[in-house]
């Protein structure tokens, strides 16, 4: 067996107080920009359909910031916060939200297809498991080419079940191809939980990677240092040709999966424990033992940011109707 | 290369792109060693090696969804799909993934990729082997669709195929494989989107594709002796479709019979019925007459299969019936 289980920083290795402090805030500021984005939906400014983040910052964090400028991520349907976090910025993603040209895919894309080429995002999809093929795709070209990049997919426990999963691991296997599979287990899979769709318990998910001979990262999906340590080896690793690796992220939702899911499906006191437990944005902020005026400075600017998003955007150019067809051809 | 089959034509199509250009690869199940199993690749592996003539594992969706991202990544990978049955199993990734990022990116992303099929009855595989499922990628905007009916215009097409800049469902007829014909001593591109005239007429116009146009050129000529003069036209691209020379075609004619091997119900044929009467209403003088494959699953016995597939004396049948009609 050459698959190795690791614990993310079990080596000892740690991260700066610095990046953290980046980490923190980047994290905030998916945060506030989610929490504006459910408040502009409810207020009936934002069509479509939506999924927020909350609860899940330092999965995006931590992973795209372990990645180096030309590195790729394929995203989900849950997509702002790694969008966010691989470089878009949150103006652009805003006006996307509002059906506006100056969005990062010029409003044809919307919450579930932010797309931004320039900074590496291939996009996020709204078919769970969709994008994972095309990661083993460029990870193939960059192979090929003798490029030093690493493509990353983003998924869900969900996505775990889905045959395009199970094709794109064991061809990226087969073919060495580096590749970083990075598997946010939230539990849930939309509004059904791992008891009911998985076969083995929730933390053990990471096994699956087993069946394939490939390498197995754990890490705290919480833990935005694990993640980066987690996502860093994972990263060495795949460059290295000796194969991608699977990075098993335990994560919460801290919220419905979709925005106004009124989660009948879920019980409110145990959510309200993950909340007050699992929240990693409390929790980074207690290591760093930020002060209360610390905090408020740093929740003044995110939040400003945020809220310049929403003017750019509410300020943004409608699409020409006409336009629509512009690019069903290259 | 004055006279060389369709199979070769498809290979040679491959081997000049593999010389040419580092970005265009092979992927496919049994593509490699075995040359895959209509022999189209055989020879490849050897002159080009494994990294760019690879075999797969069955995983249609993976083949497809790693083509994908390779091709976003500015290769122009060729992938194979062995029978186009099995396109079934990679339709998700074709239809909401190759399809759509160009519009869902707002033009950011291109997808170069080449899916080359085959498929088509005639030797008794039964109903998972022979389908012709053409008509259900029309139906997708943001691909493009060929089928090739002579060695000249397979060779040509592939070409343009690997070269577009779109996701292109490439479609290969299995009994057209050992047909031979004459083709030019270079590489000529044909364009996707135009519609090749291979015989001319007066009295009634067939639209015709892939085996099917070789059985209107067997009608055409036993029509030609009853005293019918029939024009045969090819669209060979599906999708973008060459709307004029079709029409212009009809309009001559005033007479048209569409013919696939498809299933006739919801066939490319009914496209091209309502593009036919829209455009030249005024120039019909019959009901425009469709011929394609009996409504059932292709059924395993010799006689059966032969019985709901259509040849060439289902297009004389129906150019007679369209003809019989006064103008």
């Amino acid at each position: 067996m050459t698959t190795v289980e690791e614990k993310a920083g079990s080596g000892g290795k740690r991260v700066s107080e610095d990046m953290l402090r980046a980490f923190f805030r980047e994290m905030l500021l998916i945060r506030r920009f989610e929490e504006k984005v459910e408040e502009r939906f409810r207020a009936g400014d934002l069509p479509g359909f939506l999924h927020v983040a909350i609860g899940q910052e330092a999965v995006a964090t931590g992973v795209c910031a372990a990645l180096e400028g030309d590195d790729v991520i394929a995203s989900t349907h849950r997509a702002h916060g790694h969008a966010i976090a691989k470089g878009t910025p949150v103006e652009r993603i805003m006006a996307e939200l509002y059906g506006k040209q100056e969005g990062c895919s010029r409003g044809y894309g919307g919450s579930m297809h932010l797309y931004d080429l320039e900074v590496g995002n291939l996009g996020a999809n709204a078919v769970v498991a969709g994008g994972i093929p095309a990661v083993v795709g460029s990870a193939l070209a960059f192979q090929m080419r003798g490029e030093e990049r690493v493509a990353v997919a983003f998924f869900g426990d969900g996505a775990t079940n889905a045959g395009t999963f199970h094709e794109s691991m064991n061809l990226a296997q087969l073919w060495k191809v580096p590749a970083v599979f990075v598997l946010e287990n939230n539990g849930w899979a939309e509004s059904t939980p791992a008891t009911q769709h998985l076969p083995l318990p929730v933390d053990e998910l990471g096994k699956r990677a087993l069946a394939y001979g490939m390498k197995l990262i754990e890490g705290d999906g919480q833990d935005v240092e694990a993640v980066y340590l987690a996502t860093r080896a994972a990263r060495d690793h795949a460059l290295s040709g000796a194969g991608p690796v699977l990075v098993h992220l335990r994560t919460h939702r801290l919220t419905g999966h979709y925005i106004g899911d009124p989660q009948v499906y879920r019980d409110k006191e145990e959510l309200e424990r993950e909340r007050k437990t699992y929240d990693p944005i409390d929790l980074l902020r207690a290591r760093l033992e930020l002060s209360d005026g610390d905090f408020a400075a740093l929740d003044a600017e995110v939040t400003a940011e945020v809220e310049a998003s929403v003017e750019f955007a509410k300020a943004g150019t409608d699409p020409d109707p006409g336009d629509a067809l512009k690019y069903v051809y290259a | 290369m004055p006279e060389t089959t369709y199979r070769e034509a498809v290979r040679d199509a491959l081997r000049q792109a593999l010389r040419q250009d580092e970005s265009v690869f092979l992927m496919g199940e049994d593509i490699a060693e075995m040359g895959g199993s209509m022999a189209v690749t055989q020879g490849l592996l050897d002159e080009f090696g494994p990294k760019r003539v690879r075999n797969t594992p069955i995983s249609e969706m993976a083949i497809v969804g790693s083509g994908i991202g390779a091709a976003i990544q500015g290769m122009r990978p060729v992938v194979e799909i062995m029978y186009e049955d099995f396109l079934t199993l990679s339709m998700e990734q074709l239809v909401n993934q190759a399809a759509k990022h160009r519009t869902m990116s707002g033009g950011q992303i291109k997808v170069p990729l080449t899916i080359r099929t085959q498929g088509g009855a005639g030797w008794s595989p039964g109903a998972q082997h022979a389908q012709q499922l053409e008509a259900w990628f029309v139906h997708v905007p943001g691909l493009k669709v060929v089928f090739a009916s002579t060695p000249e215009d397979v060779r040509g097409l592939l070409w343009s195929a690997i070269y577009d800049d779109n996701p292109v469902v490439f479609f290969e007829h299995r009994t057209l494989y050992p047909i031979k014909g004459e083709v030019p001593d270079e590489l000529e591109p044909i364009p996707l989107g135009e519609a090749r005239i291979h015989r001319e007429g007066e009295d009634v116009t067939v639209v015709a594709t892939g085996r099917l146009v070789h059985e209107a050129l067997a009608a055409a000529e036993q029509a030609e002796s009853e005293g019918i003069s029939v024009e045969v036209v090819d669209p060979r691209t599906l999708l973008p479709l060459d709307e004029e020379t079709i029409i212009e075609s009809v309009k001559k004619t005033t007479r048209c019979v569409t013919a696939h091997e498809a299933v006739t119900r919801g066939g490319f044929g009914a496209e091209l019925a309502a593009v036919i009467q829209h455009a030249a209403f005024d120039w019909l003088d019959a009901p425009i007459e469709r011929v394609g494959a009996k409504f059932a699953p292709l059924p395993f016995a010799p006689v059966m299969e032969q019985h709901v597939v259509p040849h060439a004396e289902d297009v004389l049948e129906a150019i007679k019936r369209t003809t019989a009609r006064a103008g």
